[in-house]
């Protein structure tokens, strides 16, 4: 019940109740702005011209891409590493700051979880069109057939398989669960309608009885507890893929927690992008502050730190292992045809995230979005760097060649993206962009004198 | 909802509704539901709520998936299908996990919200009517069940003078 009064409030303006239900739906429930229409065409050509590449891959076959016999993987799994990564932030924000009660996160949740559904639906189609024949994916489930045959279980390709349905499967209830209560607030403010019917279907009848708020809390924390380890196992076995092969470069021990690390600094960039714009278009600066910008921007700090430390350590490593293929590899991947790769890497991850230290760099919101691109891009280099740098000179030198990609791959990457941004751009017309109720059970204007006095210390 | 008849008492914050709980439960009233537009803390306590079995239930479905995919690896991997894969034993315990943990936690999770959504009685309905349409935006409301008790308005009255109450209905 009580707020200590040193501490800032973690939203901005006097608000009631009422007023935060109205300040969050009303942008949703007027009209649509000139800004998100633009977005939609956008985002929706983007996705057109993916569609397209996806058929003209699966019709052609994937002879249409850059990949050869010595590069069998490179820009598509470069990709799906990718959107997985960034897949990863939403349930970070949602599960472990949850648990470690870091109630700053009650504004940014909903979003994030939403962003890491649409990242895993479009990393999940890249192992699918890889497959050549997209009709047979279900022979990576082990399903009873006339051959007595099963998957593999000794590959992390078929943990893969697991790990990212699973992953899935858990984000979208975690996110659903968490929508009930606000979708009842939505259905209870329109007054008619076919959309009222369809929001009083979607709310599952739900009426703020104090028995079911006591499910929902204990259903929420569990399902954190269980994502925690989920979100680090996911990128761990995402690593596997490659560790666990012999290819210098990438079998490595490090992998696991390097890459999860990787993830989550790419997942809080791609938040940072989006919630900036979202929080300005949608007129939520009262609820998006500042602060929690900073607070985004010192966990990139620290991500982006443990990511270039497990640069350095790659490169001891192959120094110290001993082994030429190892040396070979890692001197050609920062000194090879692939350089500039490996200096857009370094540049972006790792120069450019350092420069958040600065405090006054750390609190500038444009900075902040132009940063959150660059490691994006950074964070795509990396994978490339890691996935084409190692296998396209290898132990045979008579295989060695270049990777090139084709428009068709780079198709596919924005197709994703306008997948990607559509999707997130009718989310935040159709569901609450910010989580209504949990942001109101951090108001506490219950006490009316400690939050005046709270409000006065601020400044 | 409907054919029984409740006395609903209103208010607009959190504190004052905790402070009417514990008036009426002092004086032996029962209370038959609270409705609130969030969690409302201290109210489990409050109306001595016993803390709900969903993570009993989530542990028992874990662990359930947690047998299901290690014995069916392992059963694959000895008795049905036993192929030598880069020279590795037929029971390779350590390669089992990674799949047993993820069916371990997609079961707890997806049993623990199916728990969830049939404990409370949650579905989807186009038919439901709220009790009020301003508890999701910022009411808070006391339940007491009145059907067959003639006098219980009155007393409850009584009870809140000093509370800041919006509004009693009967």
């Amino acid at each position: 019940m009580l707020q200590s009064p040193l501490r800032t409030p973690l939203i901005e303006g006097s608000k009631t109740y009422r007023s935060i239900t109205s300040d969050i739906l009303n942008p949703m429930m007027n009209k649509a702005g000139k800004f998100w229409y633009m977005g939609m065409t956008i985002a929706g050509l983007a996705m057109l011209f993916g569609v397209f590449m996806i058929v003209w891959t699966v019709w052609q076959g994937i002879g249409t891409w850059g990949e050869n016999r010595t590069v069998g993987w490179a820009f598509e799994i470069t990709t799906f590493v990718w959107w997985i990564g960034i897949g990863h932030a939403g349930t970070f924000i949602s599960a472990i700051l949850l648990l470690f009660r870091q109630k700053w996160r009650n504004s940014i949740n909903r979003s994030a979880e939403a962003m890491t559904i649409f990242a895993v639906i479009c990393a999940a189609l890249f192992p699918l069109i890889h497959l050549g024949r997209p009709l047979l994916t279900f022979f990576i489930f082990p399903y009873p057939n006339t051959r007595g045959l099963w998957v593999n279980f000794n590959s992390p390709l078929v943990w893969d398989v697991f790990a990212i349905s699973t992953y899935f499967t858990i984000s979208l209830v975690f996110w659903y669960v968490g929508l009930i209560p606000d979708i009842g607030t939505l259905r209870d403010k329109i007054s008619k309608g076919l959309k009222k019917t369809i929001y009083n279907f979607l709310s599952f009848g739900w009426k703020g009885s104090a028995r079911d708020w006591h499910r929902h809390e204990i259903t929420s924390v569990m399902l954190a507890a269980i994502a925690t380890p989920l979100v680090l196992s996911v990128h761990s076995i995402v690593s596997m893929d490659f560790a666990s092969s012999i290819v210098p470069g990438w079998h490595t021990t490090i992998f696991p927690p390097y890459f999860v690390a990787g993830a989550i600094f790419s997942g809080f960039a791609m938040v940072q992008t989006l919630l900036i714009i979202t929080r300005k278009a949608m007129g939520l600066e009262d609820f998006i502050t500042e602060s929690h910008v900073e607070n985004m921007n010192k966990i990139l700090i620290a991500t982006g730190s443990i990511v270039a430390l497990a640069y350095m350590t790659e490169m001891f490593m192959a120094w110290y292992s001993g082994v030429e293929y190892e040396h070979y590899a890692f001197m050609n991947r920062a000194t090879g045809p692939y350089w500039w790769a490996y200096m857009i890497m370094i540049c972006c991850n790792v120069v450019s995230s350092q420069l958040l230290w600065i405090k006054k760099l750390r609190k500038s919101l444009l900075f902040t979005f132009i940063l959150s691109i660059v490691i994006n891009i950074g964070m795509w280099f990396e994978r490339f760097v890691i996935i084409v740098t190692s296998l396209h000179r290898d132990y045979l030198t008579s295989s060695w060649t270049m990777y090139k990609p084709t428009i068709v791959e780079f198709g596919l990457l924005i197709g994703t993206l306008g997948i990607f941004f559509t999707a997130f751009l009718l989310f935040i017309r159709i569901f609450p962009v910010i989580s209504i109720f949990e942001v109101k059970s951090i108001l506490k204007t219950g006490d009316e004198h400690i939050h005046k006095t709270d409000v006065s210390h601020e400044k | 909802m409907r054919s029984r008849s409740y006395i609903s008492i209103y208010f607009d914050d959190e504190v004052p509704l905790l402070e009417a709980v514990r008036i009426l439960l002092d004086k032996k009233e029962t209370i038959s539901d609270v409705l609130s537009p969030f969690p409302v803390h201290g109210l489990d306590e409050a109306l001595s709520m016993k803390r709900s079995r969903i993570p009993v239930g989530g542990f028992i479905f874990g662990a359930l998936g947690a047998i299901l995919a290690f014995g069916f690896q392992a059963w694959v991997f000895t008795v049905s299908y036993p192929l030598i894969i880069g020279g590795k034993p037929f029971f390779s315990v350590p390669t089992f996990i990674p799949i047993t943990f993820e069916v371990t936690v997609l079961f707890a999770g997806l049993s623990m919200v199916a728990a969830f959504l049939i404990r409370s009685k949650l579905k989807p309905d186009i038919r439901f009517k709220p009790f009020d349409e301003s508890i999701t935006d910022d009411r808070f409301v006391i339940l007491i069940d009145a059907s067959d008790d003639r006098t219980a308005f009155d007393r409850v009255k009584s009870l809140l003078t000093g509370i800041h109450t919006l509004e009693i209905r009967h």
